[in-house]
């Protein structure tokens, strides 16, 4: 099946689509409120706050013994906020410190999970099925419903985003001079995690609990390596929420046997090193390349400098010197032969006799400038 | 107690021991995430190690996903290094890429074997009692029991070895490194051990399950105890008493057993966090009640030291104007100014307050610090 | 001891009095009383751990005291907020947070803008005197992280100055920049004083103390003097403050300057 067939069928098949809004919906969401957790230093954050909602799960269809989307997404809240809050109260009334904090609650609070979950299998109710799709994320299990809640629920938290685009900023760049300024510092984080805890638990049923904190460090990651500015940052990272979303959920849904969540990290996962590697700017294969380009005109200047050294000992323009006496002086460095062949293709040296190199009259003048840029600059 | 249910509890104490061993230097280092990156990344090793292999119990599977492990642990050092992203951000890229990864390859290919992504989350002690290992026709017992035992001395040997240099290098890594051993080969070599436990645990109690065993019981000895090696008798200790408690709850209400572990370690955790002598949050409130009265009369004998032969000093040093400068309701400082008097630290002069000889000096030592 | 007392009415710009903070069970600032009057520039030195930035912070109600009260041109610092512009230490935030030199500096109209205001052109344009007034108009569109150290203190007291406010608290705005900032900041502290601006910075080099500033506080988990530079920084009360340790470094600077220590 080609692209186009591909695309085609997408627009055709209804559960398709259902699946493609769905993941692309909490792609967004969460790339936008990734940025900050990122921004913020809490990218682990996300880890704690997505299995310490698994109890809360649980909890909720053992308690109201709905299956629906909202229930359960109201309970994994309620559970990963209490996490949260647990983490915090961990960091600031004992000396255990926050790495530790959160490794605790998430893997405490998922193996209760999984207690329950163990025991919700072994009720004798027919609709107990179904609950372990939170694992790892079953994105063809998106109905109507379920993606009619994730766009509420995810309205809701980019509305909040925009009303309180500036005090975010603010709190996430410098909280003591939001605190100086009059704002409600606490509030605020309070509210900002809140909005966070939401965003992750719209992706619970498509990616899982297991892997959704890649959906919020993966693509604000990567987005950061594109510009410079927040307001980008954040609108980039929200596409590629999109992107990694609808690829992931799409590929899983399209083959047999392959969990959602996994497909969509990895798809994440390739925007990021994409970015990491092609991003212009902080690129790292722009910076290579940058840095090869610098070594290179370093070398081809010391070569030149080195001549002009040469010259100057023996007050005779046009003597020739061989190349060996060159690279002893580049103290290995390398780079002496090209050096010579780019400088000789910019006539500023000669080749006088095999294997021996001369400063051209151009290539006097240009070392002599060189040499007084040098010793001008330290 | 039936043979299989001892099996059980010895291969889960052996794993509970075995995490909170390296899990101390863990927490200490501020590490502790590093092992939800190493227990779930090790997911590759072993899903490609099982291929080649066929058997998970087997102790070159263990060293392939092990060295997954310490893979992890260069990939997200060097991410870092590139100062694309912070360290946080470098591990949660990471992880989930390579444990994906795992996942996809198990439940792409190896969902008719023995290995399901039930196992990778649940683990699978109840069953180890039935993979026996036979030597020369006779059965000695689980293999499971012999992996984590062996583990369990690997970390014993490691620990024993290198305390001094681990000590160091947890608590001064730049004195350890003048001192001549290399951080960075204490740094990995402590890597390599949790991953290889991480591995060896990750078989009874799942990926997730690793990480509470690792964190969980040192936590909790940390908030009784200041001393390295009562640090790692201590959560040891811990490990062992969630370990069976954990299987005996489970076997009750027939739920998952590496679940109900994780569920141990944290109900343990929040009874000392409540409970702790010194450190725990009574004691800590108790404290802080007690210590509400006797800070306010230190405070109390500052403020005269401070205002003593100064001009304004009838105001401030007036019994009623305690209230107005340091912020006290009336019979509050009516009770401390009587407590103080009781001491001899003060008198007074009318309703002016005086010092007196010892209350000045306590003032004065307050001061010092 | 020179008290403040004597020397600062109630139109003091900055009013500590009985100020005692603790964190957790240890005491950082031992009831501290101190009077800034308006128009002075004010150093508060003191070794490490001596409780300045904690006094900074606790001015501000940053963090909360134990004891004591602040007041700001006699009113609680509560409702005086406005009066008051924050220069916090440059360390404190992230500098690759992915902003712009002009978006730091408006920041310091967000007070003003209120919770839903948007900054405007009118912002833009206070900015960017600040940004002129610190010598950083050239940069206002540059990326935060490609910034030198002095040059991000600079942004800093640009994004204080479009406060506009009347007192100033500065959290070792010296710390770590080059000689050319730390001339224009001193020339830019002189100049908010000749417009009556009140600023408390706080300093790590007590050479500079008797040049840069007029009035100064000797700080040592209590307060162990305030008042004009010549006859606060005296020999004395610098032992008082740094346990002897530092006499050698000031020695010269105290007795010949300002004479005999005060009795």
């Amino acid at each position: 099946m080609g692209i186009p067939g591909f695309v085609q069928t997408l627009f055709a098949d209804y559960t398709l689509r259902q699946v493609a809004l769905g993941a692309a919906m909490l792609g967004i969401v969460n790339g936008v409120l990734g940025s900050f957790a990122v921004l913020r230093k809490q990218s682990l954050l996300g880890d704690g706050i997505s299995h310490a909602a698994l109890p809360g799960i649980a909890l909720a269809f053992l308690l109201t013994g709905s299956k629906s989307s909202l229930t359960l997404l109201l309970g994994a809240a309620a559970a990963g906020w209490v996490g949260t809050l647990l983490i915090m109260s961990i960091v600031n009334h004992t000396r255990v410190k926050y790495d530790s904090a959160l490794g605790l609650v998430l893997s405490v609070f998922f193996g209760f999970g999984l207690v329950l979950l163990t025991y919700i299998q072994k009720l004798p109710v027919a609709t107990q099925a179904g609950l372990d799709k939170f694992l790892f994320g079953q994105a063809a299990t998106l109905l109507r419903k379920d993606v009619a809640t994730i766009a509420v629920l995810g309205g809701i938290v980019v509305a909040f985003l925009l009303v309180f685009w500036k005090e975010f900023k603010l709190v996430s760049f410098d909280p003591d001079f939001a605190f100086s300024l009059g704002y409600p510092v606490r509030a605020l984080d309070v509210l900002l995690t809140t909005l966070l805890v939401i965003a992750i638990v719209i992706g619970l049923q498509t990616v899982g609990v297991v892997l959704m904190s890649a959906m919020v460090v993966a693509p604000a990651a990567a987005a950061r390596q594109w510009t410079d500015r927040l307001g980008v940052m954040v609108a980039v990272s929200g596409i590629f929420g999109a992107l990694a979303g609808v690829g992931g959920a799409l590929v899983s849904s399209s083959a047999s046997r392959i969990p959602t969540g996994p497909t969509i990290v990895l798809c994440a996962s390739a925007v990021v090193l994409f970015s990491l590697l092609l991003a212009p700017n902080r690129g790292l294969a722009w910076g290579y390349f940058r840095e090869q380009i610098n070594r290179r005109q370093l070398q081809t200047e010391a070569v030149l400098g080195d001549l002009y050294i040469l010259a100057r000992q023996h007050r005779e323009a046009g003597h020739g010197h061989p190349v060996e006496v060159l690279r002893t002086m580049a103290h290995g460095h390398g780079g002496v032969d090209r050096s010579l062949k780019v400088l000789q293709e910019r006539g500023l040296v000669e080749e006088t006799g095999p294997g021996e190199w001369a400063l051209t009259p151009p290539g006097m003048e240009e070392a002599g400038r060189l040499s007084r840029q040098w010793r001008e600059t330290p | 107690m039936t043979a299989p249910q001892i099996e059980i509890q010895l291969i889960a104490s052996a794993v509970a021991v075995s995490c909170a061993l390296p899990g101390c230097f863990l927490i200490l280092r501020r590490m502790a995430m590093m092992s939800d990156a190493i227990s779930h990344s090790i997911l590759v090793g072993i899903a490609v190690g099982f291929f080649l292999i066929r058997d998970l119990a087997s102790p070159l599977l263990v060293l392939s996903a092990a060295l997954t492990g310490v893979l992890t642990v260069s990939l997200v050092e060097l991410l870092t290094r590139t100062k694309r992203v912070r360290e946080d951000a470098a591990i949660g890229l990471i992880f989930p890429a390579l444990f994906s990864i795992g996942v996809i390859l198990i439940s792409r290919y190896a969902g008719d074997v023995h290995l399901d992504v039930d196992a990778v989350l649940l683990g699978e002690l109840a069953f180890a009692p039935f993979n026996r290992l036979v030597v020369l026709g006779v059965d000695i017992g689980p293999k499971g029991l012999y992996l984590m035992a062996g583990i369990l001395l690997l970390n014993l040997l490691f620990i024993l070895a290198f305390y001094k240099e681990l000590k160091l290098a947890t608590f001064d890594a730049g004195l350890a490194g003048a001192l001549g051993f290399s951080p960075v080969a204490i740094h990995y070599g402590l890597m390599t051990i949790v991953s290889i436990t991480a591995v060896g645990a990750f078989d009874a109690v799942g990926s997730v399950l690793v990480v509470a065993l690792m964190i969980a019981p040192p936590a909790t000895a940390y908030l009784i105890t200041d001393r390295l090696s009562s640090l790692l008798a201590a959560s040891s200790l811990i490990g062992v008493i969630c370990a069976v408690s954990g299987y005996w709850v489970a076997h009750a209400l027939d739920v998952s057993i590496a679940g109900s572990m994780a569920s141990m370690t944290g109900v343990f955790f929040v009874a000392t966090f409540l409970a702790a002598p010194d450190r725990g949050l009574v004691s800590i409130v108790l404290r802080r009640a007690r210590q509400r009265v006797e800070f306010a009369q230190t405070m109390l004998l500052v403020h005269l030291y401070n205002h003593e032969g100064l001009p304004g000093v009838e105001r401030e040093n007036h019994m009623d104007h305690l209230g107005e400068h340091l912020r006290w309701e009336p019979d509050f400082a009516g009770r401390i100014v009587g407590a103080a008097e009781r001491k001899g630290s003060i008198s007074r002069d009318g309703a002016l307050l005086l010092l007196t000889e010892r209350g000045r000096e306590t003032a004065r030592q307050a001061m010092v610090m | 001891m020179t008290g403040p007392r004597g020397m600062a009415g109630a139109e003091s710009a900055i009013r500590v009095e009985d100020l005692t903070v603790a964190y957790g069970e240890k005491p950082v600032l031992w009831d501290v009383d101190m009077a800034v009057p308006p128009g002075v520039l004010m150093a508060v030195i003191g070794p490490n751990g001596a409780g300045k930035t904690t006094l900074i912070k606790a001015i501000m109600g940053l963090v909360r005291p134990v004891a004591g009260y602040v007041s700001i041109f006699g009113k609680p610092y509560l409702s005086q907020r406005r009066l008051v512009g924050y220069v916090p230490q440059r360390n404190s935030v992230d500098w690759d947070f992915p902003t712009s030199v002009l978006d730091v500096v408006m920041m310091g109209r967000y007070g003003v803008l209120g919770w839903f205001g948007r900054p405007g052109r009118a912002e833009r344009k206070a900015a960017m005197e600040a940004l002129t007034k610190v010598g950083m108009a050239d940069l206002a569109g540059r990326q935060i992280s490609q910034l030198s150290g002095g040059q991000q203190q600079r942004v800093f007291l640009a994004r204080a100055l479009v406060q506009d406010a009347r007192v100033y608290l500065m959290d070792e705005p010296f710390q770590g920049v080059d000689a050319t900032t730390e001339r224009a900041i001193v020339t830019l502290l002189k100049e908010m004083r000749s417009e009556g601006k009140t600023v408390l910075v706080v300093h790590h080099d007590l050479q500079t103390v008797p040049e840069y500033f007029d009035w100064v506080t000797l700080l040592n988990v209590r307060c162990v003097a305030s008042g004009p530079v010549e006859k606060a920084f005296i020999d004395r009360n610098l032992r008082l403050t740094y346990g002897g340790r530092v006499s050698y470094l000031t020695h010269h600077a105290a007795e010949e300057t300002f004479g005999h220590p005060e009795e």
